[in-house]
């Protein structure tokens, strides 16, 4: 997990020395990093699948199991985004007065 | 939407792919998709390297905010506790009545639905520990998916609360496109923090 972190810092550091050294060509590294991240998202997500489909006991199971996993996770989302939004409305309220 | 779809789609065209076996097997094991990963990594902290508003962004958000992690955390506990009082009220006979700490242990896993499964499979068993493995993907997929739509009902907090110890890394970019770069760096505490907490808050409902 920590390599992971490495890289966000890594590409930090070379967003920062494109933005103040080479202030030519930040348009156009920035809209080939937004480019690659859309496609390495892609490519993950197909990775994901990739991962699930060849995986037969998941696939056999995945009728039954599968409905109990969605009402969970449903409702997992449920319940934190009603409290981010509560978090949201004091926030703001307290930023105002 | 149309972003979303393309991402459905990848999905299942590699869910076809996995199924069929028609990829090679080094696919898989190569780690291939951690390279990806670390890949998509870099291009996110490039994107905030190149973006000199970071600074200002970061001063402008509330110290509050800080205690978005325990908002997660205690709403996906809740979201728990729904869920088992629906199973186990016999309303759809599809469910099997789960112990409610089940339910909390599979939803503590925040979306890491590899970290999560191994653990609950190992304390609990495989079945539950496939649930957890899916319910954990669904929750990945619900944010990468609904991120736009949970941001306009429920505020701009609430696709990173929903994204749970991911939004570190595979749902950083589809948050931070959604609710702006001024949340960056709140998402990624959040993840972290989150992330943190996921192997001691399963094992905990695990051994209750």
């Amino acid at each position: 997990m920590f390599i992971v972190i490495l890289f966000i810092f890594l590409g930090i550091g070379i967003g920062y020395v494109v933005r103040t050294k080479m202030a030519a060509r930040k348009t156009v590294i920035a809209s080939l990093t937004a480019k690659a991240t859309t496609w390495l998202i892609w490519l993950l997500l197909f990775m994901l699948g990739l991962e699930v489909g060849s995986n037969e006991q998941i696939i056999a199971a995945l009728p039954t199991l599968g409905v109990e996993a969605l009402l969970l996770s449903a409702c997992a989302v449920l319940g934190s985004c009603a409290l981010a939004w509560a978090l949201w409305k004091t926030t703001k309220e307290r930023r105002k007065g | 939407m149309k972003g979303s779809l393309i991402v459905v789609g990848f999905f299942i065209l590699g869910l076809l792919a996995g199924h069929s076996g028609t990829m090679p097997e080094w696919v898989l094991s190569s780690g291939l998709s951690f390279a990806a990963l670390c890949a998509l990594l870099l291009c996110v902290g490039m994107g905030i390297g190149l973006n000199p508003d970071m600074k200002s962004d970061i001063k402008s958000l509330s110290p509050r905010l800080a205690l978005l992690p325990v908002a997660t955390i205690a709403g996906s506990w809740l979201g728990a506790v729904v869920a088992c009082t629906l199973m186990n009220s016999g309303i759809c006979t599809i469910f099997q009545p789960r112990s409610i700490t089940d339910c909390l242990a599979v939803d503590s896993g925040f979306a890491y639905y590899s970290l999560s499964s191994i653990f609950i499979t190992e304390y609990r068993g495989a079945e539950l520990g496939t649930i957890a493995l899916l319910a954990n993907i669904i929750r990945e997929m619900i944010t990468l998916l609904l991120t736009p739509l949970l941001a306009k009902w429920f505020g701009p907090l609430a696709p990173i609360s929903s994204g749970g110890a991911t939004t570190m890394d595979t749902t950083l970019p589809i948050i931070t496109q959604t609710v702006g770069q001024r949340y960056v760096a709140l998402s990624i505490y959040h993840g972290f923090v989150t992330d943190f907490t996921v192997p001691f808050v399963v094992t905990m409902w695990c051994m209750l």
